[in-house]
């Protein structure tokens, strides 16, 4: 009875939350773009680009991974993004590039892993409202990026990190690798433990779950350490790939995750949502993207399209949430 | 049959939700000056079938005849335009706004394109103050009051229709009796006005008190209509809705032991928390069910909150098993054997839009987890199993909680504690909802836990629950515990001046 159990867990419900109506909807639209992007680029399909689509979804895809946890237990993270930068400055310091490519990596999730501490005390003991306290944080930690690297960008000279980026194992991209292991680990700690039941669960009502014994703010706490160190993660993967670390990288990348996780199906007020939706929904903007740079297409309609299906993902999510 | 013509009439109703047919060919006829009321166990359909005739839900067939002709209508507008309001099982306010504005939301006095707060808020105290509802603020907001004045917020909007058909559903559920007496004197007023009323209750005294008629559905079906419902007995009755006798609910009470050498698993001493309740002690033994009388308002609940650690106490402590409890931790309660089901199911007790399952499971997922992993398989054996018990339906664990019937969510909160083997459980209004026949199952399960050695700490606004149920009686007025006897040497009047009146 020790390897079953995972394993053992009923399937059902997986089979229901795939069929549900706002799933199709969204299954069909990332289906519908790949068919468009096949039409439009005979390139589109090939492997070399589907590994380049992932690798480009792998930044992102790591932070709404922590974005997922944050929104189904009803709260918010503004400052994932600015966490990206200010770990890839910390971690690319003189001094930490000093200390060779694996203390880079650990500065990187550790300064990463302190903010989301610092969001989650604010939040969970010190009583602020989830979005005042990491848009503070936001400001913050891009402002001490920018102090502690000059505004400069930091050039990674140790080319074992920037290896990160780039290496292939059994030739696919390293951050391929990554994003799918965080995506696993992801899934199994949502659906499969304790710590996962009791996120859905304070999202869903948390003087409930308060009074079914569980402690919320600690729980609290602990998700916005995991969303922090999701961002350091990303971070980890970004530096290495852009092999320089500096304090204007990772803009709006809080609203790029928040936004895979909503069209992905999440409920913004917690309480119910998968993580295979979030990363559908990263998927289909990076495919999107894709699409763009395929065909040559200026960005700023890529940014419409962005919108529209943002809106038409809400919408759609609406209609299905009422007409039950 | 009454001379009076038929105000409204709804002829084979029929409505289906996946997997539960809650309504099959119902056909009802309501009459002008009536109170017509509808009993049933919970998921009969009641709930359903005023949503029909209220618009709020389509009927999958039948027809609706209201004065004679033929209507259908999309969307609850429509009704309360003919004269058709309605109060919900489940409060539809909104939290933010104020109790004048909910009372008028949707229809505001205007005047010119802007509405005029001043009659608003003259109006709404009219109501209220017809209501009997002194202490309710028209300005104050919505969610800040309690359940029961959130439940008159509700009644007062309904009447600030003028409707010829108000439409009830368990409006006394969170009333106590002096609000209850004060809604049934404005139901005469009404009816005596011609105005029709369907009415919808679990208490059969509330029907043999104001109803006219009564209508019995069992499992989305009539089984009986327009019964007399004062002369109908009371045995026919629970016969119809439940298909078996239930006699007298309470189960025997077993006889209290000479020396009472059973260890105590609580102990409250001095306990105190300001503005609750004061210098409270007491104590449960293993095996003891404890009762605790006293009015809304009274500090019950908050004195259960306190022990159980959702509130801090000024002063006092609270010993669970010979051992303190820090205090301010439901977590740590729980881990030492409490338990506590709360008072407001929707608030305080259920994730209504997950599974029935993970509502029960939610308190003992450690029981299923090895190394944080759910063994989902036994988490799912174990809870249908408790379900069972309670006869929770429908009997589908993975079904959401928020589309089972009222009744049967107040079920799935006192399962979750079912399913935990607690040392001390904690009942707040443990059956506010729930049906004749249930009521009896949920007291022999109960007992059946005290007899297994828990101890049982009781709180409910019926009197006779508190009487019938426990063995031990503490009476609580204005937070002070006033008085205390074994149940067998009290009766309900006594109970009743203790409450009020406070004299020994
Ligand atoms: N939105 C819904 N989706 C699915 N099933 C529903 C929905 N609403 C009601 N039902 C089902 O329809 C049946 C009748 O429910 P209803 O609420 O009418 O019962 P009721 O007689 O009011 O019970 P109670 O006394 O517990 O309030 C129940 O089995 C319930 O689970
Ligand atoms: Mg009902």
């Amino acid at each position: 009875m020790s390897r079953p159990i995972v394993a053992a867990a009923a399937p059902p419900p997986l089979r229901k939350r795939l069929f549900a109506a706002h799933n199709i909807g969204l299954l069909a639209a990332f289906a519908a773009i790949i068919v468009a992007g096949s039409l439009l680029s005979p390139y589109f399909l090939t492997a070399s680009n589907v590994l380049t689509i992932l690798t480009s979804a792998s930044v992102i895809g790591v932070i709404s991974v922590g974005m997922t946890f944050i929104i189904l237990a009803g709260g918010i993270d503004l400052s994932v993004g600015a966490i990206v930068a200010l770990a890839g400055v910390c971690a690319t310091t003189p001094g930490a590039q000093g200390l060779g490519w694996l203390a880079m990596t650990a500065i990187c999730t550790g300064v990463a892993a302190l903010v989301g501490l610092l969001n989650g005390v604010l939040i969970a003991y010190g009583r602020m409202v989830p979005f005042i306290a990491t848009l503070a944080m936001l400001v913050a930690a891009r402002g001490l990026a920018q102090h502690i690297s000059g505004g400069v960008p930091q050039t990674v000279n140790d080319a074992t990190f920037n290896t990160i980026g780039s290496a292939l194992v059994l030739g696919v991209p390293l951050p391929v690798w990554v994003f799918a292991a965080v995506v696993v680990v992801g899934w199994i700690v949502l659906n499969r433990t304790t710590f996962g039941r009791r996120t859905i669960a304070i999202g869903g009502n948390a003087e409930a779950s308060r009074l079914a014994g569980i402690n919320v703010a600690r729980q609290t706490l602990v998700l916005y350490v995991i969303s922090g160190v999701c961002a350091g993660i990303a971070g980890v993967l970004l530096t290495a790939r852009l092999t320089s670390g500096s304090n204007d990288v990772g803009n709006l990348y809080e609203l790029d995750a928040i936004a895979a996780v909503i069209i992905g199906g999440t409920r913004l007020s917690g309480g119910r949502g998968t993580l295979a939706g979030s990363i559908v929904g990263v998927l289909i903007f990076t495919l999107i993207s894709n699409i763009f740079v395929l065909e040559n297409l200026p960005s700023d309609i890529q940014s419409i399209a962005k919108g529209v299906i943002i809106v038409a993902a809400v919408l759609l999510q609406g209609r299905s949430a009422s007409s039950k | 049959m009454t001379a009076a013509p038929a105000l409204l009439q709804a002829r084979s109703l029929s409505k289906s939700f996946p997997g539960v047919q809650a309504l099959a060919n119902v056909s009802i006829t309501v009459a002008s000056g009536e109170v017509h009321c509808l009993l049933g166990q919970n998921g009969a359909g009641k709930s359903t079938l005023i949503k029909v005739l209220a618009g709020a839900q389509p009927p999958d067939s039948g027809e609706l005849l209201w004065r004679g002709e033929l209507v259908a209508f999309k969307h609850p507008t429509a009704a309360l335009a003919r004269g058709i309001a309605t109060i919900y099982q489940e409060l539809d306010l909104i939290g933010g706004l104020s109790v004048a504005d909910n009372i008028f939301l949707g229809h505001e006095p205007q005047s010119l394109g802007f509405s005029m707060r001043r009659t608003i808020r003259d109006e709404a105290r009219a109501l209220l103050d017809r209501l009997g509802c002194a202490d309710i603020d028209a300005g104050s907001i919505v969610e800040m009051l309690s359940a029961a004045q959130q439940q008159l917020v509700s009644v007062a909007r309904a009447l600030s229709y003028d409707a010829r058909l108000l439409i009830m559903d368990e409006p006394t559920a969170v009333l106590d009796r002096a609000e209850t007496e004060t809604l049934f004197r404005v139901i005469r007023e009404l009816v005596a006005g011609g105005v029709a009323i369907v009415y919808i209750s679990h208490r059969l005294d509330e029907i043999r008190e104001i109803g006219s008629v009564v209508t019995v559905l069992k499992d989305g079906r009539s089984v009986a209509e327009r019964l007399p419902a004062q002369s109908t007995p009371t045995s026919a009755l629970v016969q119809l809705m439940t298909g078996r006798s239930v006699e007298y609910p309470f189960p025997p009470r077993p006889a209290p032991p000479a020396v009472d050498t059973r260890p105590k698993v609580l102990e409250v001493s001095g306990l105190s928390r300001s503005g609750a309740f004061a210098d409270v002690s007491f104590a449960v033994r293993a095996g003891e069910i404890v009762g605790l009388a006293g009015l809304v308002g009274s500090g019950r609940s908050e004195l259960l909150e306190t022990i159980y650690g959702a509130a801090r106490a000024s002063a006092g402590s609270v010993r669970m098993g010979g051992q303190t409890l820090p205090g301010g931790s439901t977590e740590t309660a729980v881990a030492r054997g409490m338990g506590l089901a709360p008072e407001e199911r929707k608030r305080q007790a259920l994730l209504l839009d997950d599974s029935v399952f993970h509502n029960v499971s939610l308190p003992s997922l450690d029981r299923f987890a090895r190394a944080g992993l759910i063994d989902a398989r036994r988490e799912l054996a174990a809870a249908a199993e408790v379900l069972g018990s309670l006869d929770v339906r429908p009997a589908d664990p993975e079904r959401i909680v928020r589309e089972l019937s009222g009744g049967n969510q107040q079920k799935v909160v006192v399962a979750r504690w079912l399913l935990r083997n607690c040392a001390l459980l904690m009942l707040d209004e443990p059956t506010r909802g729930v049906d004749v026949g249930a009521r009896a199952d949920l007291y022999a399960l109960v007992r059946a836990l005290a007899a297994d050695g828990i101890g049982i700490l009781l709180v409910s606004s019926e009197i006779p629950e508190v009487l019938g149920l426990a063995d031990r009686v503490l009476v609580l007025r204005e937070g002070r515990v006033i008085h205390e006897a074994a149940a067998a040497e009290l009766d309900e009047a006594r109970v009743l001046d203790l409450i009020m009146a406070g004299q020994a």
